[in-house]
């Protein structure tokens, strides 16, 4: 794996510069290493990871158990892509087990979402079944714990 | 009334000197903004599943004495993983025991095996409590040095020109804090060959083992005709990020492990079982957070390795452990000075070597355990200090 890649898997939020001076690299080898990560579609791109809560307007998310009819070329991939493409979708997945596909949605208020799933996904052709839950609370967020910690008042500054 | 009750402490008590850390520590408490360099221990939070495992003893209601050589289940798991990883064959139920931390083990071995006016052989610079626990068990500190030519590595022939007779023990702890120091197959040949001839016992002292980065990390205990005669000595605090959970263990032949759980019993009893229940589930299922946590140690020490030589404090590679050791002699400076001006002109604390032995003198220590935007920051810092002390007004 990338050495870029990897110190970016850590999760610490670094600009290129800092990168550099991490891994003994020039701003111009930092660039050029994101750019084949991302030619290679290994690194298909940045987005923050923020509080649920202070996300704008676009607050109410669902998660959407869909039954799809599977296709004689392709399987379920046309109608996956086919989902995938709204601007609501957020992540789609094909699933094991009692559904097909796992979709995550976003959208301002709870309507908006409902008005997603019952005119757009659930009219499609070729899907057979809906089931929409809402999501009250968020825990975790791609690997933060939302629970606020104290920074830790007991750990000494200076130990053996 | 100090004067008083001052009269009733034991000389050799006394006699100890104050901690150099713990000066340090009350230096570095009164300030706000500081960028701790000083910490011997990681910056990770113990992995998630040995916590809970903690949680669940709790829950389960798990909190009695336990037998004082430890739970069996615990003396199972360490004697299957001292063996897969070291390759030294322990039985779990005369061979181990298990401790409050390495520091405990360490102590009970030495006043389980010191008769006073014993000498003691440990290389310096080195932990804190090595000259204090032999002087507390009545022996005689025998420090040799090492040097960062060496890689601060034990030199076979530097101990033999400090061995004298009445050396009872060699102390090692490779890799060694404060310096990251290893010691390479044949260098462990030649001092365990040594051991045999003078009939020493080796204490080895290996809590740092795991954060091993290059040459993999062999045990004294595994060489031939050693593992009669060393106690090995282990941990859960560096590399599982343990080390509020106070856990260790002695491992030995039963001779050994049985003085040291005479004192063991009387002094601490059994390690706290809370503690033994995550160390169980640490040792079967907490490799992979090891590994991960190695590698970013890694890549840590990498950098700022690099960035002390760069500013041109003299630094050698640390090959183990999440220490460096750069020497500030090209300064001017006493490690003293350096570190005291440092914590106050731009507010990073490292620990001046003196703390680990007169041997540290010249050098400080530096734990890269903590995040990159810290660790260029006090890069920042450094070079701003070191600038103002070649402008001659630091």
């Amino acid at each position: 794996m990338s050495s870029v890649l990897k110190l970016l898997k850590e999760g610490e939020s670094l600009s290129t510069g800092q990168l550099g001076r991490i891994l003994n690299m020039t701003d111009e080898e930092v660039e050029r290493e994101l750019e084949e990560l991302k030619q290679k579609k290994i690194l298909l791109g940045w987005r923050p990871v923020l509080h649920p809560e202070a996300n704008g307007d676009e607050n109410v998310r669902a998660v959407i158990e869909v039954k799809i009819t599977p296709e004689r070329e392709g399987g379920f991939n046309r109608l996956a892509e086919r989902i995938s493409g709204f601007d609501e979708v957020e992540s789609c997945y094909l699933m094991s087990g009692g559904y097909d596909l796992l979709v995550f949605v976003r959208g301002s208020n709870l309507h908006d979402v409902a008005a997603f799933v019952s005119e757009r996904l659930a009219t499609m052709g070729g899907v057979l079944s809906t089931s929409t839950h809402f999501l009250l609370r968020s825990y975790k967020e791609q690997g933060f714990l939302l629970a606020e910690r104290n920074s830790d008042p007991v750990k000494p500054r200076v130990t053996p | 009334m100090t004067e008083i009750s001052q009269r009733f402490v034991a000389k050799h008590v006394a006699g100890l000197p104050r901690s150099g850390i713990r000066d340090f520590f009350e230096l570095v408490s009164s300030m706000d903004q500081v960028i701790s360099l000083s910490i011997g221990e990681p910056d990770f939070v113990t992995p998630w599943n040995i916590r809970e495992a903690a949680i669940y003893a709790l829950e389960r209601g798990r909190t009695s004495y336990t037998s004082n050589r430890g739970t069996p289940r615990l003396c199972r798991a360490i004697s299957g993983y001292v063996e897969n990883e070291f390759g030294i064959s322990y039985h779990p139920e005369n061979e181990v025991l298990v401790t409050v931390g390495v520091s405990e083990a360490l102590d009970i071995a030495l006043r389980a095996l010191i008769d006073p006016g014993d000498k003691v052989m440990y290389h310096e610079p080195c932990y804190v409590s090595y000259h204090p626990s032999v002087v507390l068990a009545h022996g005689e500190p025998v420090p040799v040095a090492t040097s960062a030519e060496n890689g601060f590595a034990l030199e076979p022939e530097a101990l033999e020109a400090a061995w004298s007779p009445g050396c009872k023990i060699l102390v090692l702890n490779f890799p060694t804090n404060p310096t990251g120091g290893v010691l390479d197959r044949e260098r462990l040949e030649r001092l365990a060959a040594f051991a045999v001839e003078k009939d020493l016992v080796v204490l080895s002292d290996e809590i740092y083992s795991e954060l091993t980065f290059e040459g993999g990390h062999v045990s004294i205990a595994s060489l031939p005709g050693m593992r009669e005669r060393t106690v090995f000595l282990h941990g859960f605090s560096k590399a599982f990020a343990m080390t509020g959970f106070r856990i260790g263990y002695a491992c030995g032949p039963p001779p050994l492990v049985e003085s040291m759980m005479r004192v063991h019993q009387y002094s601490m009893l059994c390690a706290p079982i809370l503690s033994q229940e995550a160390a169980c589930e640490a040792l079967l299922h907490g490799k992979d957070s090891v590994l991960r946590m190695k590698e970013q140690y890694q890549r840590r020490r990498d950098f700022i390795a690099r960035r002390l030589n760069e500013l041109g404090l003299s630094c050698h590679l640390p090959k183990g452990t999440f220490y460096c050791f750069p020497s500030v002699e090209g300064t001017g400076m006493t490690e003293q000075e350096f570190a005291v001006g440092l914590l106050k002109e731009e507010e990073v604390a490292v620990v001046p070597g003196t703390a680990f032995g007169a041997h540290g003198k010249g050098f400080v220590r530096c734990c890269f355990a903590t995040s990159y935007e810290l660790l260029l920051e006090a890069g920042n810092r450094m070079e701003r200090y070191l600038e103002k002390i070649k402008k001659g007004n630091p």
